[in-house]
């Protein structure tokens, strides 16, 4: 495809306008969800071409992990797909775990599955919250943030933090759940489901949302494996992949929920598809709490995992130890991590969410690259919008559920 | 003075005739005064403090209580929030929004990133937005929380009120 600049050119030279006009959504549009730019070719107000043009929040984290340690790592993780950071801790964690060979006690895989489903139902009330507000139910937007609110005070209490909680630790997670917290997360249970269906009832029938919903972005399931596309996305085309039923990790083995999928694979199934995830969510955090009594005062992090500082080499004990204070090593010497690779994947709100580390035997990653859902989903853009019209592409860019962090890294 | 007497005070320096629509003021504190009940953001978020901008937008913190609505168009703004990271890609295009923007203008570096540039000390990742815009208030955080940035605002609008010879003054 040429290339905008050239187009202008062209077009000035020629005093030729009966090409296709050229459009430019973004950087700064309310609806691309952050800073995706789209540089469109229309016809009339039809899609006949789309160009996404990323890159605008390149932080450069793969490349920052190279210089921290493994714990240092996980910092960065939250800020990666920063509406649900407890699933990227823990995809981090895992990749770490495997790479040491840490073995993680069963209370810390329970508090971690509670964690990580608590960040997608905020997951997906948000993009429930925005995906509306763009097709233009303000309600609903509302209604969303006041259950998310609740989420997030209840992530205050285990953690401290409301949106980048690096609550996971490499080996298990920070500390315990208090009773206080326990109970408050049984009553969020309750509370629950009554008011996912108060969301269904504002839209799940009403006219305008099937409008713009039905028939809007069909994929078909062999398009959306060619696509690459995972996690919600995928299900809406009737695909029933889902890693935490493939290859469980953490506790999702021995909880029960089913995996919801569409049939027609349009938006509107896309929808039906996470509002129904929602309730399985909900499940899991339930069973969880009920499995939390078996393993009642059990330790929640692994008893080999690694300091918060890992040393790049292998530290001797010095011949007069004389630690002062603030004291992180002991003095003893301290396992530094061997040499390896690892591969860990888990489904995080937005599809599948893969970390691969290398190891050269130092304390810091040698390399780091994440396989993150929103960038691969991106990329299906303009397959998804070719003839539909601009107003469209508003709900196509919502049904992707896309983060420009988690794209850009 | 028989002002101060026959007047009440509604808020410093504007004084109200009672019964009356007339308010005797200076003309830079009661436009002041008008401008800083109505401070209207851009809808422009960059990064995880955008989810934190529009909770405090949304309806547990309610921004419209202190007649702050978020607009869509820089045209129609006051406030600039500048909130999550400004990579070097991006700096141009905050740039550009700032400067559609009317007088006057005001700028909110919301974050760490934003004020700093916070973890991300990389190549590609613009270490602060006061590196090319002038920026008002500084909110640190990671992200900051509502309460945080309502903070900010509500200093902002003291900043506001504090202005002189903007208004009223031939020159």
């Amino acid at each position: 495809m040429t290339t905008y600049l050239e187009i202008n050119k062209k077009q000035v030279n020629e005093e030729k306008w009966e090409e296709p006009f050229y459009l430019n959504m973004g950087p700064q549009h309310p609806s691309t969800h952050g800073v995706l730019r789209l540089f469109l070719e229309l016809e009339g107000e039809t899609i006949v071409n789309c160009t996404p043009i990323i890159g605008y929040l390149h932080r450069g984290v793969e490349k920052l992990a190279e210089t921290l340690n493994y714990n240092q790592t996980i910092v960065l993780s939250d800020r990666l797909d920063y509406i649900a950071s407890a699933a990227n801790n823990t995809a981090f964690a895992l990749a770490f775990e495997k790479l040491m060979g840490l073995e993680v006690p069963r209370r810390a895989k329970l508090l971690r599955t509670i964690v990580c489903e608590m960040a997608r139902i905020c997951n997906h009330l948000l993009w429930l919250a925005t995906h509306a507000l763009d097709i233009g139910a303000m309600t609903v937007f509302l209604y969303c943030f006041r259950d998310r609110e609740w989420l997030l005070n209840i992530y205050e209490k285990i953690c401290g933090a409301r949106l980048t909680h690096t609550y996971v630790r490499i080996g298990g997670v920070r500390q315990d759940f208090t009773q206080e917290i326990i109970d408050e997360l049984y009553k969020f249970t309750e509370e629950f489901p009554p008011r996912i269906y108060d969301y269904e009832t504002l839209i799940d029938v009403n006219r305008i949302w099937l409008k713009r919903t039905k028939g809007i972005a069909v994929v078909s399931a062999e398009d959306a494996i060619n696509l690459g596309l995972t996690g919600p996305v995928l299900r809406g085309s009737g695909v029933p992949y889902d890693v935490r039923k493939f290859r469980p990790y953490d506790a999702y083995g021995e909880v029960d929920f089913i995996v919801p999928t569409g049939k027609n694979g349009d938006t509107y199934d896309r929808y039906r598809v996470r509002m129904e995830e929602l309730r399985q969510s909900n499940r899991i955090i339930r069973q969880c709490l009920d499995k939390l009594s078996e393993t009642e005062g059990e330790p929640v992090l692994a008893e080999n995992a690694p300091d918060l500082l890992i040393p790049e080499k292998v530290r001797k004990p010095e011949p007069k130890p004389v630690p002062k204070k603030g004291v992180i090593f002991k003095g003893e010497e301290v396992p530094v991590v061997p040499p390896g690779e690892a591969f860990a994947s888990i489904e995080s709100p937005k599809g599948e969410l893969a970390v691969y580390v290398v190891s050269d035997g130092s304390g810091k990653p040698w390399r780091l690259r994440v396989r993150t859902p929103s960038f691969v989903h991106i990329s299906a853009i303009p397959f998804m919008a070719k003839n539909h019209l601009i107003a469209d592409l508003i709900a196509i860019i919502g049904t992707l559920d896309i983060v420009l962090g988690d794209s850009d890294r | 003075m028989g002002i101060e007497k026959d007047t009440i005070e509604i808020a410093p320096g504007i004084r109200q005739v009672p019964g009356t629509p007339v308010v005797i003021s200076p003309i830079d504190k009661i436009i002041n005064w008008a401008r800083a009940g109505s401070m209207w953001p851009v809808t422009f978020g960059l990064a995880c403090c955008a989810i934190e901008m529009m909770a405090t937008g949304a309806s547990h913190f309610d921004l419209d209580r202190y007649g702050i609505i978020f607009r869509a168009t820089p045209r129609q703004a006051d406030v600039l929030i500048v909130a999550g990271t400004v990579t070097k890609k991006m700096a141009p295009i905050v740039r550009r929004v700032y400067d559609q923007m009317p007088e006057p203008k005001y700028v909110i570096a919301m974050g760490s990133c934003a004020c700093s540039g916070g973890i991300f000390k990389t190549y590609s990742v613009a270490q602060g937005a006061d590196e090319f815009l002038p920026v008002d208030i500084y909110i640190p955080g990671c992200p900051p929380r509502p309460e945080a940035l309502l903070f900010g605002l509500l200093n902002l609008q003291q900043k506001i009120k504090r202005e002189a010879k903007r208004w009223g003054f031939w020159r």
